[in-house]
């Protein structure tokens, strides 16, 4: 049911056609100098990365459990049934946290404008709900991008790094990482060359904050009956004392020891 | 007291310096946009105005919890002398923070769209709300000041019913905000430098906001005594100072439990950009300040107690900008520092929040009358507010 991308940087020849067809989706302009471009920006949703003769694509990996859709405060961010991560900025204020919160660095800004919007790759929401590939699993050449159905890339992913010894770096990035994601990469060299993390937890992140967040409902209530406990008392002394005779004036005075 | 009015026209100088630029500023963010008017960055997302303005100005405006929590909740009158100045600096402060939220959300005009938007995972979405609604409570409990002032008493009885529940809900909120700040950054456990990420975020953010609240509470009744020539409480004072002990205290065991627990309390001794910062912000906000609240000669001595406040507030303000700012940059391998224009907004902020205090104070009945001085010279007192401009300045960095 759920669907994601497979990216296979041993098939990839670097042609960077996944590029403009992302640009031209997401109405964004691509010229040769933005094909030099090697990192991701609010106008470059996905890049490829070219180190010597290999190369590695770099976009929204479109967790299972994404850090950004947990903590945008409006909603604008939510993961979809079909795998997508989508935004929405007519609801965003623009506060960034996704942009902080996001353990790849993925959602980018438009610093430039006056009405920003925050940019990343979607995975082609409106295109994978009519059934089709995402733009750049459709122009890919050589099949190095591959959209399907995520349990079957899996299994995919898995097989080709069996079939195949010594050729992968035997890690499926994004099976495991942050509790797993719908888009898969397979190197040949370690991930880390083209700057992603491996350190990652295999736990959604959002789990982290929600740990803490999930204890408000009990504290407030709580929080209000000690509180209005401790006052009760307190203030029943004070009254316990001045029914009791002119004493407590002077000892008010003095400031009494609670 | 005299009057200095050469003084007068030098700080007022400085003060219409700083609106000046800070309005040049807004005027740049509000007309070519974020890019052009801070250093943010894509990798960088959150400069000065979230570190210092948000973080900070809640931080700072701690005292009005604190203080409406000892003296209505736990009963201790003799604190009742300070509460008024201290809520005022809370509501001014919170008034400054939702201000300077303007500048830094992309989209200011969508800044009510939690109201109805909501996500109840998202620790910004409770912050949003526990802030909106803490403002409310501090508009409400300083609202017994203006009616006062305005001798309108059918309000003032329907506050004054309320007040309990209102205090009660307040400390609730700021209770949860406070330590929501901190949960912020519990979601960046490969971001942030380990001297600073630490499960215990939420815990030590509202440890600090008390420790804070309370050094900014005897801050600004040294410099309201110094300034407005006011009787100053310094038995008060003496009594904030040894709670303020007992808080850093606590503090103290808990931060460096919780880096031995990490295993990083050895790195903290390996030389580097982070060791410096670590210990600067150790320094200020722990050491020096327990080092001298412990000796009974300091902390009964008005400049003493007013001393250690002082390093408290910096020594924290380190660790909040060290949260936000620096501990980033290693992961992030940019540096970041604020542009003029971020600079020049903050210090605006700040400027008007020494002014609006200072406006209330000879309007409103913020400081009881016996206190006041006998002769009230109006031109002093615009004066004292000028004046406190370069203090101000000296916090805000």
């Amino acid at each position: 049911m759920s669907k994601a991308l497979l990216y296979d940087s041993t098939v990839c020849i670097g042609c960077k056609q996944c590029e403009q067809a992302c640009a031209s989706q997401n109405d964004l302009a691509y010229d040769d100098t933005i094909a030099a471009e090697e990192t991701q920006s609010a106008h470059k949703l996905t890049v490829v990365m070219t180190r010597g003769d290999k190369f590695m694509r770099r976009l929204c990996m479109n967790c299972n459990d994404p850090s950004c859709a947990s903590v945008c405060p409006v909603g604008a961010l939510k993961k979809t049934a079909l795998g997508p991560v989508t935004y929405d900025s007519s609801k965003c204020m623009g506060c960034r946290y996704c942009m902080v919160a996001c353990p790849f660095s993925v959602p980018k800004y438009e610093w430039g404008k006056l009405v920003p919007k925050v940019q990343k790759c979607t995975m082609c929401p409106d295109r994978v709900a009519q059934g089709k590939p995402t733009a750049c699993a459709e122009i890919c050449p050589t099949g190095a991008t591959k959209f399907g159905e995520r349990d079957e890339l899996i299994a995919e992913a898995q097989q080709r790094i069996r079939d195949n010894p010594g050729k992968y770096v035997d890690h499926i990035y994004g099976l495991q990482e942050v509790g797993g994601t719908s888009v898969f990469l397979l190197s040949a060299v370690p991930f880390e060359t083209f700057g992603y993390r491996t350190n990652l937890s295999k736990d959604p992140m959002p789990m982290l904050t929600y740990r803490v967040l999930s204890h408000i409902p009990d504290f407030v209530p709580l929080g209000g009956m000690v509180l209005g406990g401790i006052w009760w008392i307190t203030h029943r002394r004070e009254e316990v004392a001045l029914a009791e005779g002119p004493k407590p004036a002077a000892d008010k005075k003095n400031g009494r020891k609670e | 007291m005299s009057r200095p009015t050469f003084k007068f026209t030098f700080w007022k100088l400085i003060f219409l310096f700083l609106m000046a630029a800070g309005l040049y500023a807004t005027f740049v963010r509000f007309t070519q946009g974020l890019g052009a008017s801070t250093n943010l960055s894509d990798q960088f997302p959150w400069g000065i105005w979230v570190s210092f303005d948000v973080l900070c100005g809640v931080m700072l405006a701690a005292g009005g919890f604190t203080l409406t929590a000892a003296v209505h909740i736990l009963n201790i009158k003799r604190l009742h002398s300070i509460i008024r100045p201290t809520i005022l600096t809370a509501f001014l402060g919170y008034i400054l923070v939702s201000a300077a939220l303007m500048f830094d959300l992309g989209k200011p005009y969508n800044i009510w769209h939690p109201l109805i938007m909501r996500n109840p995972h998202s620790v910004m979405f409770e912050v949003a709300y526990c802030v909106m609604l803490y403002t409310t409570v501090l508009a409400l409990e300083f609202s017994p000041i203006v009616l006062e002032r305005f001798n309108m008493q059918k309000p003032l009885k329907v506050v004054r019913t309320i007040l309990i529940p209102l205090v009660i809900f307040g400390v609730i909120l700021s209770t949860l905000h406070q330590s929501s700040l901190g949960t912020l950054y519990l979601i960046v456990p490969e971001k942030l430098h380990p001297f600073w990420y630490s499960p215990l975020l939420p815990l030590f953010f509202f440890l600090s906001a008390i420790a804070v609240g309370l050094a900014m509470t005897i801050f600004e009744s040294s410099l309201s005594s110094k300034h407005f020539g006011l009787q100053l409480e310094l038995p008060v004072l003496q009594e904030l100072g040894r709670v303020l002990v007992v808080v850093l205290g606590v503090y103290a065991i808990l931060r460096f439990e919780d880096l031995a627990n990490r295993g990083v309390l050895r790195l903290t001794l390996r030389p580097g950009y982070e060791m410096y910062l670590f210990w600067l912000e150790i320094s200020l906000a722990i050491i020096l300040p327990l080092a001298l609240l412990l000796q009974p000669r300091v902390r009964s001595s008005a400049n003493g107690l007013y001393f250690a406040a002082v390093l408290v507030v910096l020594g924290f303000i380190t660790n909040r900008m060290n949260v936000s700012i620096t501990g980033f940059e290693s992961s992030t391998g940019v540096r970041y520092f604020p542009k003029w224009t971020e600079l020049a907004v903050t210090g605006m902020i700040i400027s008007a929040g020494f002014a609006l205090f200072g406006l209330a104070v000879k309007y409103l009945p913020i400081f009881p009358k016996e206190a006041l001085p006998q002769e009230q010279p109006a031109e002093a007192d615009a004066a004292a507010l000028l004046e406190r401009e370069p203090v101000l300045e000296n916090v805000g960095d």
